[in-house]
């Protein structure tokens, strides 16, 4: 069975209609990229999977591990192993890393029938995963993403999914504002987490990520429908003849015409 | 509102009869104010002539004074002559002389408040003064103290064995006119907690009190003395709750705190009083004077408060800064929800050489809860070197509720500095949302949130205090955000 189904799934936002019809099937470890011009709808896909209430469905079907994902609300979602690595982290002045994290571990693992992890082994965890992606320890003890850099804040994201183990990890243009080490960086933490028990969306608009992280299919997606997938190939096609090379445009200049 | 200021006005006529004074095994004297109830007071204090002319002479200026408007507080008017100014535990007349002696009943009160004294006694190292209505009823560890020294005890008990000491200092920061509050109270107080510590003692343990107010339409009017003598250090917890009742109560306390040369008070608030309900019915009126004195060069005194409770706080804890490079700190955190107002700050008054104040103030509204700031810092021509440095942040729940700033400041020597910040926040959707996505509930979210933002306030507080404010916090945001 698969892990994820997505079934004709349309969305709004206001009265815009961004996503017209989407298809996709995920299954268990594989890695899905999604790529497509500004405004094609990558984001508010990652955002609907994950629950955010300013996007409203209205039509479709998610299916996610056999039960209608969209009934369940954003952190019972996140309690059933969804992940989202945002685009945009937010910070919360005065929580500290570490206390988020904690407090973010222990309701996923109550939530699957796990016992709390107390504070020496919540450490002993925390600072193997800090290894893992390269992170200083300082910046546990400050407050979540508050006065990080962007580098930082995607670092982060990473850092607490490797933390949060998910089965699902959505990953929304993690590449952007990064510089090429940090890139790097970041892409070796996201394959080191990959697994047969582990499935990726990774949402991006450029190309280059996936020379990192290298997906198993690609989708394209515009004007909220998916209108070519592929193989890895597909993203190194789009490389060289660009999102015009199959007659796609990106939708603002579109929209601006 | 109204109703309950209906209720108060239909018992307004009611005068204060003389003849009860035999009725003295009574748990409250009737209902009014005159002169009658001073002295009934004081002769059921058994205490001496000259504090009662002290409280005379309170009443006789506070007929005069007229009640305070400029707080940005709203209120049906207040009918004093509709208050019980006592109201003591029906079971002893005497203060009881140990636990054992204290009605089981109320001490079963105070477990459920989670103030076990008994327990405390053996195990927390906290010295516990606990008032219920107008009279202590146990003070805990106050021997151990003895030894070193120390005085700790309740205010009545300090008259009658520490006169000249309660004689030297009361009244002598906050004068008996110095407000319409602070006069009623000083008319009429019943009851308290005093602290003396010698010189060069440290309090080796945290003292503590906890105000109750019980009895229905009853005033509390409770009375603080805390002396450091030179050299001493003593730091003071105060927690106040009170049941829910729909008619409003009055609690006017006045709190003193002098210290002298080197000496270093930190007094912590959490004000848990009943805040009314959700339509703002019914709670407490908090509005109480709080004044500390920097007597001696070096000396230090720290307020810290966590205000969740009370239909309107206002209340202004304050540092005359006198001595030399004396220090006051004032930490505040102040939430209102639903139709709680509050009006709170801090006034320094910087008097002596290289004086320094920290002003750190945040406020939370929620509901239609209104929460202003208002701040004096004062530095006076001969306060050479004086540094002041203030900060006000504000965080609004929803779009209903209002937060206010009004800081005053008033220079008169130019060698001073005097730095102010202030933010206004809102808990924004994206932040509530990045939570939910990592597993956490809105309700979670908002309160660590709300708990980041308090977190410079938390952590001057001594540790089992910050953690009780915490959950005082998470409880009164309940139901904040849909």
């Amino acid at each position: 069975m698969a892990l994820l189904e997505i079934k004709d799934l349309h969305a709004r936002v206001g009265d815009r209609e961004i996503l017209k019809g989407i298809d996709l099937t995920v299954n268990s470890g594989e890695v899905h990229a999604i790529m497509g011009p500004n405004g094609s709808g990558k984001s508010t896909l990652a955002q609907v999977l994950a629950g955010r209430e300013l996007y409203a469905v209205t039509g479709g079907q998610v299916i996610y591990q056999g039960q209608d994902l969209l009934e369940l609300s954003p952190e019972d979602r996140a309690r059933a192993g969804i992940f989202l690595a945002f685009q945009y982290p937010v910070e919360i002045p005065g929580v500290s890393n570490m206390y988020f994290l904690k407090a973010a571990l222990n309701q996923v693992r109550t939530s699957q029938g796990q016992e709390e992890l107390d504070a020496m082994d919540f450490l002993n965890l925390v600072r193997e995963k800090m290894k893992l992606m390269e992170m200083d320890q300082a910046l546990l003890n400050r407050p979540v993403n508050t006065g990080f850099s962007g580098g930082e804040k995607k670092r982060n994201e990473i850092f607490q999914m490797a933390v949060l183990e998910p089965k699902l990890a959505i990953l929304d243009e993690t590449d952007s504002g990064l510089d090429i080490d940090a890139l790097r960086t970041v892409a070796g933490g996201v394959n080191a987490l990959r697994g047969p028990e582990r499935s990726m969306i990774v949402v991006t608009h450029y190309q280059r990520l996936l020379n990192y992280i290298v997906p198993d299919y690609v989708h394209v997606l515009s004007q909220g429908r998916i209108v070519k997938s592929g193989g890895k190939e597909l993203a190194l096609q789009l490389e060289e003849s660009g999102y015009a090379g199959l007659g796609i445009e990106d939708e603002e200049e579109a929209v601006a015409r | 509102m109204s109703e309950s200021t209906n209720t108060i006005e239909t018992f307004a006529n009611q005068e204060y009869k003389w003849g009860f004074v035999t009725d003295i095994e009574a748990d409250s004297i009737p209902r009014g104010l005159n002169e009658g109830v001073v002295r009934l007071i004081s002769a059921k204090k058994k205490e001496p002539e000259w504090l009662l002319e002290w409280r005379l002479k309170a009443y006789r200026h506070w007929l005069s004074m007229e009640e305070p408007t400029w707080a940005n507080v709203h209120y049906p008017k207040i009918d004093y002559n509709d208050i019980i100014y006592y109201a003591a535990p029906k079971t002893k007349i005497d203060a009881p002389k140990s636990l054992d002696e204290v009605d089981p009943e109320l001490l079963k009160t105070y477990e459920k408040l989670g103030i076990p004294l008994k327990e405390r006694e053996l195990l927390a190292g906290v010295a516990v003064d606990a008032v219920f209505d107008s009279v202590s009823v146990a003070t805990t560890f106050k021997e151990k103290l003895k030894g070193q020294g120390i005085i700790f005890c309740s205010f009545s008990e300090a008259v009658q064995e520490h006169p000249d000491l309660v004689r030297q200092y009361l009244g002598s920061v906050v004068p008996t006119s110095d407000n319409f509050f602070a006069a009623l109270n000083s008319a009429v107080f019943s009851d308290g907690s005093f602290c003396y510590v010698p010189k060069g003692v440290r309090c080796p343990m945290e003292l503590s009190t906890y105000f109750r107010i019980n009895a229905k339409d009853t005033g509390q009017f409770e009375r603080t003395l805390i002396i450091a003598d030179e050299g001493a250090f003593v730091s003071y917890l105060e927690g106040c709750t009170a049941p829910m009742r729909d008619t409003n109560q009055l609690h006017a306390a006045v709190v003193e705190l002098v210290a002298l040369d080197n000496a270093q008070i930190k007094y912590s608030t959490v004000q848990n009083w009943y805040p009314g309900d959700k339509d703002g019915k019914g709670g407490i009126y908090n509005f109480v004077t709080k004044r500390g004195a920097c007597r001696g060069v070096n000396s230090k005194i720290s307020w810290t408060q966590v205000e969740t409770g009370s239909a309107i706080t206002w209340k202004y804890p304050s540092c005359l800064l006198i001595g030399d490079n004396s220090v006051g700190e004032f930490y505040s955190v102040a939430l209102t929800n639903n139709w709680q107002q509050a009006d709170t700050g801090t006034k320094m008054i910087h008097i002596g050489k290289n004086t320094t104040s920290t002003i750190v103030s945040k406020g939370i509204s929620a509901g239609h809860g209104q929460n202003t700031y208002r701040g004096g810092v004062k530095i006076l021509k001969s306060a050479t070197g004086a540094r002041n440095y203030s900060q006000c942040d504000s965080l609004l729940l929803g779009d209903q509720c209002g937060a206010h700033t009004f800081p005053y400041l008033e220079v008169k020597n130019t060698s001073s500095q005097v730095e102010h910040e202030a933010s206004t926040s809102k808990i924004g959707e994206d932040q509530i949302f990045y939570c939910r996505q990592r597993g956490i509930s809105t309700e979670d979210a908002v309160s660590m949130i709300v708990h980041g933002f308090c977190k410079e306030v938390f952590r001057e507080l001594p540790m089992e205090f910050a953690v009780e404010a915490q959950k005082l916090l998470g409880v009164s945001l309940e139901g904040s955000v849909g």
